[in-house]
């Protein structure tokens, strides 16, 4: 299995004046795996996504998502390269209040060509009624307005945005914090269904151990991370 | 960019009351805006176009729009009159085609009342080329018959045969009535919104009649009959002022130039059309200030929407952050506010020509009536469209900063929302 995420040497901080939070000497992710990543909370989980994510650039060192070299990207590029390979879950407002659950799901789609075409025996739609009925939304849900769905459809509706247009990474930033226990295994599973469908890796991040036995690997951040923590509380 | 701006639709869409309300502001203040520029263009249009079809006027030297005044818009008193030797002369230039004479100084119940010939029906036109008309009755033909405008037909109630007292002098509470000689009115003028609708049209003669044993000034002890001064010689000794026609208009200036070199007494003629414009200029400084004030008014307008964009901003953030995770640009993001802004601008100008032209459409009677403004239905001049481009232009350029904003927390947030 060849390597999809490589990262060497990256020093990150928010302000150039403080120290680095972020100091990872190497750190790699096989494709297809399904990655748990833990750490303390302000220890810079989501820090470390948005790098992958080419959201922020590490101030030395290098980042290749797919054999792309991130830091020698654009801020255009990144962006289309985010939008081409990589679907985001977060913990909670991940829907676009206005649009309808179909639309909020065929989003990416309209930002980049690749995911559209990744789509190829279907239309946009009815791509997006498969990924939710396979996600357990089905019937009317799908027709209302995103803002009258409780939590666990919400995040099932965002993971089926995640996953339109087969995208090869798909980032989860603490997709189920806000869910029940018993919901929070089902949605996991769901998810697990779907990328081992579409050939996806993932990466998830989460406070819940639990969740933990569930995924190939772990990675704790303390342990990769060489920067010191921030003590904030 | 399409996507975008189909974005921001459906996103107004989902804050339609906000919407509504700042759009319903701007559209205010557009149609205050250009409402007050029609009014300005039809004014102006209106008022210097109170006489037309007249290529002088002349009278006794004093200042243009001292005679302007008073012989088109009956106010204030000629200082001097003119003989009527001088008004022969005058008619008797070749290049005149026609010449009307004007006598004022004396009024009817606040009203003005001019002498002049049953010519002057034919002559006087305004806003172009329209005549008088006469809604009942004809022109003057006897010595005691009037013409009313219809102002005063209105005013004080009057219908044809309804007798009329002159009284002398201008003011509105006059002692000295030419009670010994009433008149019957035998016209009444169709409304034209210039000063003949509040005038009171008789023949020289009448003025003439009416004054006979009046020359000292004051009322005379003994007041003659109508029959008795009928028999009188009622030649005009002096008139007021006197309307001229040319045959072309190239020889304005001669004869201009001749009328105010008239060695027998001095005289003064004028071009109505360029007095008229002299006299808008001075009384359209407030106009004026009116229009920078709705100017102002507009930009508040603006100014409000752009409160309105700013404080979305904050609890748009999470949707930007998501957009910006399936892989919009920072400025497609930007985009969405700045085509907010100039979509509520042209939604505001649009429903602002709406309401203009439907509030002309239900005032337009009214205002004939009250202010004898006409203001035409016509598509807006050209003024109106650059104006309107401009607040299109700055919806755009305030459009901006809430724009730059969304581009700057864009980068910052970049895909984790802190509030
Ligand atoms: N946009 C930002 N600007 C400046 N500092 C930031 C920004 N985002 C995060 N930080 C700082 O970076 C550190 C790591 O934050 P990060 O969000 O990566 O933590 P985390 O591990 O995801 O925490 P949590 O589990 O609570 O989500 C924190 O100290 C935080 O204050
Ligand atoms: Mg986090």
């Amino acid at each position: 299995m060849s390597n999809l995420i490589e990262l060497s040497d990256i020093q990150f901080s928010w302000l150039p004046s403080q120290p680095p939070i972020i100091d990872i000497p190497k750190l790699t992710i096989k494709r297809g795996e399904r990655i748990f990543i833990s750490g303390d909370s302000g220890s810079g989980k989501s820090t470390l996504l948005s790098l992958i994510g080419g959201v922020n650039l590490p101030q030395s060192g290098s980042i290749s998502v797919i054999d792309k070299p991130l830091h020698t990207l654009g801020n255009a590029q990144r962006d289309l390269f985010r939008a081409d390979h990589i679907g985001f879950i977060f913990q909670i407002f991940n829907l676009i209040p206005y649009l309808s659950v179909i639309d909020n799901v065929t989003l990416p789609c309209f930002f980049s060509k690749k995911r559209k075409q990744n789509i190829q025996q279907s239309s946009l739609e009815d791509e997006a009624i498969r990924l939710l009925s396979d996600l357990r939304l089905t019937g009317d849900i799908i027709y209302k307005p995103v803002t009258q769905l409780s939590t666990g459809q919400q995040q099932r509706v965002a993971a089926a945005r995640a996953l339109m247009g087969k995208p090869e990474l798909i980032i989860a930033d603490e997709p189920t914090s806000s869910l029940d226990t018993d919901r929070r295994a089902d949605f996991i599973n769901l998810l697990f269904e779907e990328c081992d469908h579409q050939d996806t890796t993932l990466l998830f991040v989460s406070h819940d151990k639990a969740l933990e036995s569930l995924f190939h690997h772990t990675i704790s951040l303390a342990d990769i991370n060489q920067a010191a923590t921030v003590e904030d509380f | 960019m399409l996507f975008m701006f189909q974005l921001t639709l459906k996103s107004i869409k989902n804050r339609k009351f906000t919407a509504i309300l700042t759009t319903l502001t701007i559209a205010l203040s557009v149609c205050l805006l250009i409402g007050v520029q029609k009014i300005r263009y039809e004014a102006k249009n209106s008022f210097t176009n109170t006489i037309s079809g007249t290529d002088l006027i002349v009278g006794a030297r004093s200042g243009s729009i001292q005679l302007l005044l008073y012989s088109v818009f009956r106010i204030g008193n000629a200082t001097n009159n003119l003989s009527w030797e001088s008004y022969l002369d005058i008619q008797q230039n070749r290049k005149v085609k026609w010449a009307v004479p004007l006598s004022l100084g004396d009024s009817h119940k606040g009203f003005r009342v001019l002498g002049t010939r049953a010519t002057y029906f034919e002559h006087y036109l305004y806003q172009g080329d329209k005549a008088l008309e006469f809604t009942q009755g004809k022109p003057f033909k006897g010595v005691f018959d009037a013409v009313i405008g219809a102002e005063v037909a209105k005013k004080l109630g009057y219908q044809l045969q309804d007798n009329i007292v002159i009284s002398h002098g201008a003011g509105e509470i006059s002692f000295s009535k030419h009670d010994n000689m009433p008149f019957t009115v035998t016209g009444i003028l169709k409304k034209t919104g210039t000063p003949v609708d509040q005038t009171i049209h008789v023949s020289l003669s009448a003025i003439e009649a009416i004054h006979v044993g009046w020359e000292s000034g004051a009322s005379p002890r003994h007041k003659i009959s109508a029959e008795q001064a009928l028999k009188q010689d009622l030649a005009p000794k002096t008139i007021t002022a006197v309307m001229l026609g040319l045959h072309r208009k190239h020889s304005i200036f001669s004869v201009m130039r001749s009328v105010n070199e008239y060695p027998e007494e001095p005289l003064l003629a004028i071009m109505p059309g360029i007095a008229l414009q002299e006299l808008w200029q001075l009384v359209g400084v407030a106009e004026q200030a009116l229009l920078v004030i709705s100017g102002f008014v507009v930009l508040t307008g603006l100014m409000g929407m752009l409160t309105v964009i700013l404080s979305s901003l904050n609890e748009r953030r999470r949707e930007m952050a998501i957009l910006r995770s399936v892989g919009a640009r920072p400025w497609q993001i930007a985009t969405l506010l700045v085509s907010e802004a100039f979509i509520f601008t042209l939604l505001g100008i649009l429903f602002g020509i709406g309401l203009l032209y439907g509030l002309l459409w239900i005032l337009q009677p009214w205002m004939f009536d009250q202010f004898g403004l006409y203001m035409p239905m016509t598509f807006m001049h050209s003024d109106a469209l650059w104006v309107l481009l401009s607040i299109l232009c700055m919806g755009l350029v305030i459009g901006l900063i809430p724009g730059y904003r969304a581009y700057k927390t864009t980068l910052t947030d970049g895909l984790t929302i802190k509030v």
